[in-house]
């Protein structure tokens, strides 16, 4: 499951931080006097961490029911 | 009647130091060095007290306490094991085997003397 | 303007600072207690990623193209969430393989290859140096502003290679670097190559720059400025500044982005030092959780203020006077903040020493490991095989490497210095190492990638690599016809380094990596599937791709089989009882009742019940085994190459760990079995203490209780006749000396124990002992009725060489053992020598009870006595036969009892003739001298 979770935040990274998404934040306008691209960026980063935190520090319930295999020889 | 004690001791330096006490205390002594001897010389004299070494040719002092107590007309004789062996569990053989009470060697002659009046009273 | 030296002093105190804390973390790393296994001190050092570059050259990136300088740092975030995946098993697998580089890390996965090790390193070196150069650069720049600020013509005529060599600051930086890179990447060798010292000056120093960057970010943007809605209002005053708070909408520009998010994505995971801190360094899996996400975070506070300074640079600099890279070090030296301006020297300082330390080392020990190494312990005529040590020599080249790498970066400062800015520069060292991205991504994922793929396709990426990037950059410096980048080698334009093909529009790092990607994945893809992995190379491919628990293989089962024949199978693997129970276990987890007799009836035949059969299988068969076999029953689906290769691999395994246990079993039996034996024979010395100590107190009690009674006798009847006193002082007496010999036998005994026996030899006669020790026992004798005959042989003295009381000793224990153990009534003791030309025996039998055939071996041991048959009122402690064995031993002889039980026992002796103490001796006369009088000894000539 935190794989799935971890993909999927990749691929949402992907899209947050990409055209086209980006080119409607590219704008000449500001809020809170902070021009709206530089606001959206850096509050889709933190938010981004954010998520990434929770699902990475979460604690693993889902533990594959496959045993570890054998480690592999190491010579 | 005079008290009659046997000794039964295969060390002759301590059979003669147990006879002289005994008799200075005034009973008939009788001494033997082995086990066997010490049965024939019961069933002959009928004595009132052994002094048994547990250290002995033939039957050990345990083995010759046992038998004693085998014979239902023997009840009235009373056993003083003599053991240089001080240890817990010989004491234990002893008492269970039926001896009446022990001395270790090296003993003092007043507890030889009261230990003997003691089983006499 | 700052006094050079204070910058100068400044900047020694921070690196001895530093050195201090590098030391601090490898004397705790050698004690132990690592400071650095913590996930936090990890997540610092992942931000050795920023580097001068971010430091000075992400604001003049955003001065001249707004926000595409978040590319470098937004990759990275985006990727974060892939490293649980991904670095995860670069760590498991470089652990279990004990990879040390990335270049190791590719040789191994395509079956060890040196040559493939041999040329991630060059692309490496090649890929890293201009990286290297930008931080020299970098140093040097900032401390010729901030050492001649507002002075900067220097800096704007831009003719870096006007300054002569030995004036050049960067020479200086890159020679004080190699040394510092030796202290702490090269002072000693370590075979995990795991340098914690230098792990934790870089967490420091990550601490340092962005302490370092926000405070001047929050000076200009709250000190310059009331904050950020008065600095950016101000700056949308002025259109060119207002440009660089929006993207342009242009297909190039959004592409430019996503290309440099690409790039700075896969740079993340495969530049060297990354490798270096992220997987090999790393002391604990779990610390990623943290890193995951802490280092992410990180790449937002150093960003947060680029943009802003960026802009308040562009308005107090309008006229270019100043480069837009040295913005962060020029604002406080303009607004005269002399201490906020030592704080960002010291902070770019920081950003580019660590990231120098770490790539350098990371770079020495490729070098040395992959390329150095390999290429001499090729060449015979070194003969490094058969050299032992080669501590030294491995430490020379490492040293060595630092300082040639250092020395090329500061080449190629040289060569391009003012023709790029900080970010180009590093962008190029970007696409270089991008270039390993097809091998390990390939390698960790596709089992069927090749030696050969990975090789060309490297080698072929590079190539691309140097021609569209580099080369270019070569031209514009000069060292190239500058016609190659106007027009293309040779005029020919489908050629022109920025424009393969005609493709032209692009960047020139968007356009080379496209290339070289390009080429690489293709050849890496297409020789994979052209050649054949050897054995080496299919045996690693699993280790790598399999490393982490792979949960692809827990097929949800289709199709059905019926109990009846699950049953079967779990019953053939596991015996009836495992099976039962394994089914009833899911039975009961199923809510089916277990204690009617027709439960099995009810299990459903679904794939739960399959995948549970498979799970107990796995535990007896091995996984791949175990799903082949469910598999079996399910359908008759025929089994691929892979899972055949991975039943193989399995059942090698197996056997071997079966040999191994095989082998564990056996030594384990020995072991046991000598264990016992040892327990055997303590507990035998422990019995025959115990048996002794219970004689000897025994034999100590007896004597003692008739001195004490005869004693107490006399002392209390002073009235005893003369002649009764004398009886018992005789008793006493005799008992004394009883106790006396006693005590003597034990002492003997412990001095024969705890020293050889010094024998003297002299010429001694038997006949002589025998009669002696007849005599001296003839009164205790004669006293029990024992009668005792002597037969020797006429005028013969049985002469000897040995120890006279010795030997007398002997004869006297044997004589006291023969009366003790004779018969009761009728004792008779026989004495008889034999002489022989070599040597002398002695007999002496009794005619006792004999001695039984299972005592007869240990009667000579200590405290052994056939006590129960002992002659009344005999007394020993069970020494005298142990004391005379060891003496006649003593004297090279031997001594043995012979006895049949009823009739009697016979001990007897040799004693050679001659006493010889060297076995080897010059051997002296062996027949004795018949006239030698045992009054007159003689010293031996052996002795």
């Amino acid at each position: 499951m935190k794989r799935q979770r971890l993909i999927a935040l990749f691929v949402l990274g992907f899209l947050l931080f990409n055209y086209p998404l980006l080119s409607l934040f590219s704008v000449e306008a500001f809020v809170l006097g902070v021009p709206v691209l530089y606001l959206y960026l850096f509050a889709a980063w933190g938010g981004f961490v954010w998520l990434l935190a929770r699902i990475v520090e979460a604690p693993e319930a889902t533990a594959s029911s496959r045993p570890d295999p054998a480690p592999p020889p190491t010579d | 009647m005079a008290t009659h004690v046997l000794i039964v001791d295969d060390e002759p330096s301590i059979a003669m130091s147990l006879e002289f006490i005994m008799k200075k205390q005034g009973y008939e002594t009788d001494v033997v060095d082995d086990g066997a001897k010490a049965l024939q010389r019961i069933e002959e004299t009928r004595p009132d007290v052994v002094l048994l070494d547990v250290m002995l040719p033939s039957h050990d002092g345990f083995e010759v306490c046992r038998r004693i107590r085998e014979r239902e007309e023997w009840d009235e004789l009373k056993v003083l094991m003599i053991t240089a062996k001080g240890r817990e569990e010989d004491v234990k053989k002893g008492l269970a085997m039926g001896a009446d009470g022990y001395v270790t060697k090296p003993f003092a002659i007043k507890d030889v003397v009261a230990r003997v009046e003691q089983l006499l009273t | 303007m700052l006094q050079g030296g204070l910058i100068l002093a400044a900047s020694f105190v921070y690196l001895g600072l530093l050195f201090a804390v590098a030391y601090y973390g490898d004397r705790r790393a050698d004690a132990g207690r690592s400071i650095i296994s913590n996930p936090y001190f990890y997540a610092l050092s992942l931000a050795v990623y920023c580097t001068a570059w971010t430091f000075y050259g992400s604001v003049g990136r955003a001065a001249s193209t707004g926000l595409d300088f978040l590319t470098i740092y937004l990759g990275p975030t985006i990727l974060a969430p892939l490293w649980w995946l991904i670095v995860r098993k670069m760590i498991r697998v470089s652990k279990r393989q004990r990879i040390t580089s990335i270049a190791d890390f590719i040789a191994s996965r395509y079956g060890k290859s040196a040559v493939l090790g041999g040329a991630v390193t060059i692309v490496a070196v090649a890929g890293i140096v201009p990286y290297i150069a930008l931080q020299l650069k970098a140093i040097s720049t900032s401390f010729t502003v901030a050492s001649t600020y507002p002075d900067t013509a220097a800096l704007t005529n831009a003719g870096g290679a006007a300054v002569p060599l030995l004036a050049d600051t960067a020479l200086y930086v890159a020679l004080l670097l190699a040394l510092f890179t030796v202290l702490f990447g090269a002072r000693h060798l370590d075979a995990s190559e795991r340098h914690e010292g230098m792990v934790a000056a870089v967490a420091f120093e990550s601490l340092v720059k962005l302490v370092a960057f926000l405070a001047v970010g929050l000076f200009v943007t709250f000190g310059l400025y009331q904050g950020f809605g008065d600095l950016f209002s101000r700056a949308a005053e002025r259109a060119d500044l207002r440009a660089l708070m929006t993207l342009e909408p242009s297909a190039s520009v959004f592409g430019e982005w996503a290309w440099l998010s690409f790039l700075s994505m896969l740079a993340i995971l495969f530049l060297p030092r990354q490798f270096q801190v992220a997987v090999v360094e790393n002391v604990n899996e779990q610390h990623l959780k943290k890193g995951i996400w802490l280092f992410p975070l990180y790449l937002i506070l150093i960003n947060i203020f680029v943009l802003p300074i960026a802009l308040a640079g562009m308005m107090y600099f309008p006229d270019g006077t100043v480069e837009a890279d040295m913005f962060v070090l020029a604002l406080p030296l303009e607004s005269e903040q002399p201490l906020l301006a030592v704080l960002v020297f010291i902070g770019g300082l920081s950003a580019a020493t660590a990231m120098v330390i770490v790539a350098t080392t990371a770079l020495a020990t490729m070098v040395c490991n992959d390329l150095v190494m390999p290429v001499l312990l090729r060449t015979k005529a070194l003969r490094l095989q058969e050299r032992t040590q080669l501590t030294g020599l491995l430490l020379g080249i490492r040293r060595s490497s630092i300082v040639v790498v250092l020395l090329l970066s500061f080449i190629y400062f040289r060569m391009v210095e003012g023709h790029y800015t900080l970010v180009s520069i590093g962008l190029i060292s970007f696409a270089a190492v991008a270039q390993f991205a097809p091998a390990i991504l390939g390698g960790l994922y596709w089992k069927r990638g090749t030696h050969a793929g990975a090789l060309w396709g490297l080698l072929a990426g590079f190539l691309v690599w140097a021609y569209t990037l580099p080369a270019p950059s070569f031209a514009e410096a000069g060292l190239l016809p500058h016609s190659f980048v106007e027009e293309g080698p040779w005029g020919w334009a489908f050629l022109h380094p920025h424009a393969l093909f005609g493709l032209d529009g692009w960047s020139p790092v968007a356009h080379g990596l496209f290339w070289s990607l390009l080429v690489n994945v293709g050849l890496y893809v297409g020789l994979s599937f052209k050649t054949q992995p050897t054995a080496v190379e299919h045996s690693q491919a699993r280790a790598f791709v399999d490393a982490l628990p792979v949960s692809s293989r827990a097929t949800v089962w289709r199709g059905q089989a019926s109990v009846t024949e699950l049953r079967q199978l779990l019953s053939r693997f596991l015996g009836h009882r495992a099976a039962t129970q394994g089914l009833k276990r899911f039975a009961n987890a199923q809510g089916i009742d277990t204690t009617q007799p027709t439960w099995e009836d009810h299990l459903p035949a679904n794939a739960r019940l399959m995948h549970h059969a498979e799970k107990l299988l796995t535990g007896a068969i091995g996984s791949a085994s175990a799903h082949v076999v469910v598999g079996s029953v399910v359908n008759a689906e025929p089994l691929n190459l892979e899972e055949v290769m991975d039943i193989l691999d399995e059942t090698q395994q197996m056997i071997a760990h079966s040999r191994e246990l095989e082998r564990k079993k056996r030594e384990l039996e020995q072991a046991t079995q000598r264990l016992q034996a040892a327990n055997a024979k303590l507990q035998e010395l422990d019995r025959l203490k115990d048996d002794f100590i219970s004689t000897v107190t025994h034999e100590l009690r007896t004597p003692l209780t008739s001195i004490r009674a005869f004693s107490e006798i006399m002392y209390d009847n002073p009235d005893l006749s003369a002649e009764q006193r004398q009886e018992f002082l005789e008793v006493i007496i005799k008992e004394e000396e009883r106790l006396t010999r006693l005590i003597n036998q034990v002492l003997d005994l412990q001095k024969l124990e705890a020293e050889p026996m010094t024998v003297k030899v002299e010429p001694v006669s038997l006949r002589t002992i025998i009669d002696e020790a007849v005599q001296a026992m003839s009164q205790q004798m004669e006293a029990a009725g024992v009668t005792c005959t002597v037969e020797v042989p006429d005028e013969e003295p049985g002469t000897v060489e040995g120890d006279r009381d010795r030997l007398k000793q002997v004869l006297l224990n044997l004589l006291s053992n023969a009366f003790k153990f004779c018969d009761d009534t009728d004792g008779r003791i026989v004495v008889t020598l034999r002489s022989r030309a070599e040597d002398v025996q002695i007999d002496v039998a009794d005619n006792g009870p004999g001695i039984d055939l299972d005592e007869q071996d240990s009667i000579f041991e200590r405290f052994q006595q056939a006590r129960s048959k002992a002659r009344a009122g005999s007394s020993g402690s069970g020494l005298g036969l142990t004391i005379a064995q060891r003496i006649i031993l003593e004297h090279n002889g031997d001594i043995w009892v012979e006895s049949t039980p009823g009739e009697g026992a016979t001990f007897s002796f040799t004693v050679p003739r001659t006493h010889a103490t060297d076995p080897t001796g010059d051997g002296a006369p062996a027949t004795p001298d018949p006239t030698a009088s045992d009054s007159s000894p003689a010293t031996s000539p052996i002795t």
